[in-house]
C-alpha cells in the first residue's frame, strides 16, 4: 500500500487532497468561483475578453418562462439546454433535429424522440435546481448546437468529442480530447463512460485513450486507434485557454473546447475543480509540469508566450 | 507557513485536551471504563452511655490524617446534640454538647473513605522529644536498657525492632519486667516503649485504628506505634515489633488521650462498626473535584440532569462519527451522498440497532426510489417533488411499524427517530446520480453512504468510548486536532492508488 503510494508519488501523481489542499484553495479565490460555476456569466466574460462561445439563443430564469422556449429556438433545428450552474456535464440536453412531420417533436443526440413537454419539464428542473451544485435555483441556457468537426468522426460515437485543457496560472500544463462512446450515451463525459485521450503538448497530437481509469487503444464502437489524430488550430486552442487566467483570475482551471465545424475552437466552459482523469488519459503526473511552471512563471507574460512556452516545455521526445 | 499553523494549532489543541484529561484521570481519578467501582467503608462510632443530671459534653477523636485512604465524606447523628469539629492537639476531635439529656444516650459519628495511595502523612517533622522525668527506681532500668539496646542497633528502625523485642521477650530481663509491671492494656504497653523511645531522643507516637476488610459488627481498636527516623514516620507492631502497617489500616487517631471523653456521663462505651460498599468511581472523583477546589477542569457532566446527560452521551458521538467521516472520505475515498448523511443514519442504527437499521434503510430507500421513478412521470417540479418523497418515506416507514408489530417484532418499533427527511434527500440524490451516471455509480454511491454508516455506528456504538467522552469532554479537542490535521492530508486516498494503477505500474 505504501510502496503504490510511493511509485505515484515518484510519477508525480497528483491526488484529490493535494488538489483540493494546495491548488484549489490556494489559487482559486472563493470570490471567483461564479465566474466559472455560472455559465452564463463565463459566456459574458469570455465575450467581453474576445473569446469564441457557441451562440446564447436564450436564458429561461424563471418557471413562467419555460413555455418561451418555442420561441427562442424558433425554428431551429439544433440548440444545446444545459443548466448554467451544472457540473461534470449532468442536465445537458443535445437537439440535434426535429420530426419532419410533428415539428414538436425534437430528435436528442441520443437518437430518441421527445417531445416538447418533456424539453420544458427537463427545463423546469434545471430551473428548480436540480442540477445545480448548490442546490439552489439554476438559469438554463439554450444555446448554439456545435457542429460535428470531420476530425474526431473516426474516435467518438454520437456527441462531440471535447477538448480540455488544465491551466495552471496561466500556462497550459496538460491537454486531453474527451471522446463520447455508445455507454456515455454522446456526452464526452469521463464519469459516464466516455474516452479520455491525453494530448501531446507540442503537436497536438492525441495519446493513447483511457476508459474507466483502463488505458485502451482503440475507441470501444468505433474500432479506430484513438492516438495520432491531430487536433486543428492547436496554438490557437492553447493561447485560449491560457488567457482562462486572465478571464476568471483562477490559478488552476480547467478550460472546456469543442472545434466547431464552422467557427472553430469553441469556449465550452471553464471548471475551478478539474478533475485528475487527465493524469491517466496522458500517463504522466501533473505534479512535476506544475513544479515546472512554478520555475518558469513570469507574471509578465502575455497568454500567447505562455502557451508557447508550454507547448515547448512540456513537448513529449518521441 | 500556514501549514506551519495547522500543525501548532492541532499539536495545541491535542495538549490542552490531553493534559485536562490526564490530570482529571491521575489525579482526580475519574475512571477510564465504565462501571468501575472502587470499595468505599462506611466506620461507623456509636458512643454509649447514662446521662447525668447536669449538661453533657461528649469529645470523640476522629480521623485526622490517614495514609492510604482518603475521606468521601463523614456525618453526625445525635438527637438534640450541638455538634462541631475542632482541632486538638491529638487531631481532630468531634464535640457534641446538650443542655440537658434523659436515660440512655447513642451518639454516632460516621465517617466514608476509600483506599487512594497518594494519601500520605503530610505530618511535618516533630522536635526531639524532651527526655521524660522518671523516678527511681525506673530511671535505672530506662537509662541501662535504652544504653544495651543502641549498642545493639544502627539506627531508629532497628533501635525500635531491638526495644520492642525485649519488651516482648517471653523470659523476660529484670529491667524489662520492672516496666512492665505496671502496664495492664495494649495501650499502656505501648505507652512504655514511647518513654523507652523518648529517654533516646526518638519521637514516637501511639496510632489507633484497625484493618478495613469487610463487614465487621464490632471492631476493636489496634494500638501500634509511630516512630519518626528522621525522615517519615515508621510504623510498629507493639507486639511482634514487625514494621509495616497491616493491608488497609486505617488510622483513627494518635496520642495517648483516650479515644471518648463524656463530660456529665457516666459507664461511656464506644463500638466501631465498618461496612464495605462499593461506589461508582465516577461519583468518588466528583466529591473530589469539589475538595479540590478543581471545578475549572472539573467540570463534569454529570452534573446535569439525567436526561440531559443522555442528550449529551448521543449527541458527543458526532465528533466521533465526523471523524470516521473525514477518515472515510478523506483519507480513505469512500463515494457517499451528502456530507453527514452517514453519521445521521448510524444515530437513527442506535435506536433500531444495525441488522434491523440496515434492512430498514435499505428497504426504505428502495421502496422510495421506485416510487420516486413513478413521480418522475408526473413532472413535478423539484421541490413539490422532494416533499412528495417525502411524505412517501413516512408512509412507508408507517407502513413498516404497522406490518411488523403484527408480525410480533417490536423492533419495526423503533423507526421513529429514523431520520426521514434524510432518506427523502438520499432518495432524490440517489435518482439523480442514477438517471445521469447510471445504476452503477448510484449503488456505488449509496452502498458507500451505507459502509460509512456502519463504521461510524460501530464506533459510536462503543461503550467504552462513549464512557470515555463523556467523563472526558476534552478529549472532543484531541478529535478536533485530528480532523485538523486530516484538512491538511495531501497524501493519497486509499481509493486512488487504485485508480492511478495504470500510472504506477509504468
Amino acid at each position: 500500500m505504501f510502496s503504490a503510494a510511493r511509485q505515484l508519488r515518484e510519477k508525480g501523481v497528483l491526488g484529490l487532497n493535494e488538489r483540493n489542499a494546495d491548488f484549489i484553495m490556494r489559487l482559486n479565490p472563493r470570490r471567483f468561483y461564479p465566474r466559472v460555476d455560472d455559465k452564463a456569466l463565463t459566456k459574458e466574460l469570455a465575450l467581453a475578453a474576445g473569446m469564441a462561445v457557441p451562440d446564447l439563443y436564450g436564458i429561461i430564469e424563471h418557471q413562467v418562462q419555460v413555455r418561451q422556449l418555442t420561441d427562442m429556438v424558433g425554428d431551429l433545428e439544433s440548440f444545446v439546454i444545459k443548466p448554467a450552474q451544472g457540473s461534470g456535464g449532468d442536465g445537458i440536453l443535445v437537439v440535434t433535429g426535429r420530426s419532419e412531420r410533428k415539428r414538436d417533436s425534437f430528435r436528442l443526440s441520443s437518437g430518441a424522440l421527445v417531445s416538447k413537454g418533456e424539453l420544458e419539464h427537463h427545463i423546469s428542473n434545471i430551473v428548480g435546481g436540480q442540477y445545480s451544485l448548490s442546490g439552489n435555483r439554476d438559469k438554463a441556457l439554450i444555446e448554439y448546437c456545435v457542429h460535428f468537426d470531420p476530425t474526431f468522426a473516426e474516435v467518438s460515437y454520437q456527441g462531440v468529442p471535447d477538448i480540455r485543457v488544465v491551466v495552471y496560472r496561466g500556462y497550459p500544463a496538460m491537454a486531453m480530447v474527451r471522446l463520447p462512446t455508445r455507454a456515455s450515451e454522446g456526452k464526452a463525459n469521463l464519469h459516464q463512460g466516455a474516452v479520455g485521450a491525453g494530448v501531446e503538448m507540442g503537436s497536438g497530437v492525441t495519446l493513447a485513450g483511457v476508459l474507466n481509469d483502463e488505458i485502451v487503444e482503440e475507441h470501444p464502437d468505433t474500432g479506430a486507434l484513438v492516438a495520432g489524430v491531430e487536433i486543428p488550430q492547436w496554438q490557437f486552442i492553447l493561447e485560449t485557454s491560457a488567457k482562462g487566467l486572465e478571464v476568471t483570475g483562477l490559478g488552476y482551471l480547467g478550460v472546456d473546447m469543442v472545434i466547431d465545424r464552422d467557427r472553430g475552437p469553441l469556449i465550452l466552459e471553464m471548471n475551478a475543480r478539474p478533475g485528475l482523469n487527465i493524469q491517466i488519459a496522458n500517463g504522466t503526473g501533473l505534479a512535476d509540469r506544475i513544479a515546472r511552471i512554478d520555475e518558469l512563471y513570469d507574471a509578465s507574460a502575455t497568454p500567447e508566450e505562455r502557451a508557447e512556452i508550454s507547448r515547448r516545455e512540456f513537448k513529449l521526445e518521441r | 507557513m500556514k501549514q506551519g499553523y495547522v500543525y501548532v494549532l492541532a499539536a495545541l489543541l491535542a495538549v490542552i485536551g490531553l493534559s485536562v484529561f490526564l490530570y482529571k484521570w491521575q489525579v482526580l481519578g475519574f475512571p477510564l471504563s465504565e462501571d468501575q467501582e472502587k470499595p468505599v467503608w462506611t466506620v461507623e462510632s456509636a458512643v454509649h452511655f447514662d446521662s447525668g443530671p447536669g449538661s453533657i459534653k461528649v469529645q470523640l477523636h476522629i480521623p485526622t490524617l490517614t495514609p492510604g485512604f482518603r475521606m468521601l465524606n463523614e456525618n453526625s447523628v445525635s438527637r438534640g446534640y450541638g455538634f462541631s469539629i475542632n482541632y486538638g492537639s491529638g487531631g481532630r476531635e468531634a464535640q457534641w454538647a446538650i443542655r440537658r439529656a434523659d436515660g440512655e444516650q447513642t451518639i454516632y459519628y460516621r465517617i466514608s473513605v476509600y483506599e487512594d495511595d497518594t494519601v500520605d502523612e503530610s505530618d511535618t517533622t516533630p522536635p526531639f522529644p524532651p527526655l521524660p522525668v522518671i523516678n527511681e527506681p525506673l530511671k535505672t532500668a530506662v537509662d541501662v536498657l535504652v544504653a544495651d539496646v543502641r549498642d545493639h542497633s544502627a539506627d531508629t528502625a532497628s533501635f525500635t525492632t531491638e526495644l520492642l523485642r525485649r519488651l516482648n521477650d517471653p523470659s523476660p530481663d529484670p529491667n524489662v519486667e520492672l516496666l512492665l509491671s505496671e502496664a495492664a492494656s495494649d495501650a499502656e504497653f505501648v505507652d512504655v516503649a514511647r518513654t523507652m523511645l523518648a529517654s533516646a531522643r526518638i519521637p514516637a507516637r501511639t496510632v489507633h485504628g484497625f484493618s478495613l476488610a469487610g463487614r465487621q459488627r464490632n471492631a476493636s481498636l489496634v494500638s501500634w506505634l509511630e516512630v519518626h527516623d528522621g525522615d517519615q514516620w515508621l510504623y510498629f507492631n507493639p507486639a511482634t515489633g514487625e514494621s509495616n502497617l497491616p493491608d488497609r489500616f486505617l488510622v483513627w487517631w494518635r496520642g495517648n488521650e483516650p479515644l471518648v471523653n463524656v463530660e456529665g456521663g457516666s459507664n461511656v462505651e464506644v463500638d466501631f462498626a465498618i461496612q464495605e460498599n462499593h461506589l461508582d468511581a465516577v461519583a468518588i472523583a466528583e466529591t473530589q473535584v469539589s475538595q479540590r477546589g478543581a471545578s475549572a477542569v472539573g467540570v463534569s457532566l454529570y452534573s446535569l440532569p439525567i436526561q440531559t446527560q443522555a442528550v449529551y452521551a448521543v449527541l458527543l458521538m458526532i465528533p466521533i462519527g465526523a471523524l470516521i467521516m473525514v477518515v472515510m472520505r478523506n483519507i480513505v475515498g469512500v463515494d457517499a451522498f451528502g456530507t453527514f448523511m452517514p453519521v445521521l443514519i448510524a444515530l437513527a442504527f442506535r435506536e433500531t440497532k444495525l441488522l434491523w437499521g440496515v434492512v430498514l434503510f435499505t428497504t426504505l430507500v428502495a421502496l422510495g426510489l421506485s416510487i420516486r421513478f413513478l413521480l418522475d412521470r408526473l413532472r413535478l417540479l423539484l421541490v413539490p417533488r422532494l416533499s412528495a418523497v417525502l411524505i412517501v418515506v413516512v408512509i412507508l416507514m408507517m407502513l413498516i411499524s404497522l406490518a411488523s408489530h403484527r408480525m410480533g417484532m417490536e423492533t419495526g418499533l423503533s423507526v421513529a427517530l429514523f431520520p426521514m427527511v434524510i432518506i427523502a434527500m438520499t432518495i432524490e440524490r440517489m435518482s439523480v446520480v442514477w438517471e445521469e451516471r447510471g445504476a452503477v455509480d448510484a449503488m456505488r454511491a449509496g452502498l458507500g453512504s451505507l459502509f460509512v454508516a456502519i463504521a461510524a455506528y460501530i464506533f459510536m456504538g462503543m461503550a467504552w468510548l462513549e464512557h470515555l467522552i463523556f467523563t472526558f469532554p476534552e478529549l472532543l479537542l484531541v478529535i478536533l486536532a485530528l480532523v485538523v490535521l486530516a484538512g491538511r492530508y495531501t497524501g493519497y486516498r486509499l481509493t486512488e492508488l487504485r485508480r492511478f494503477k495504470e500510472l504506477a505500474a509504468k
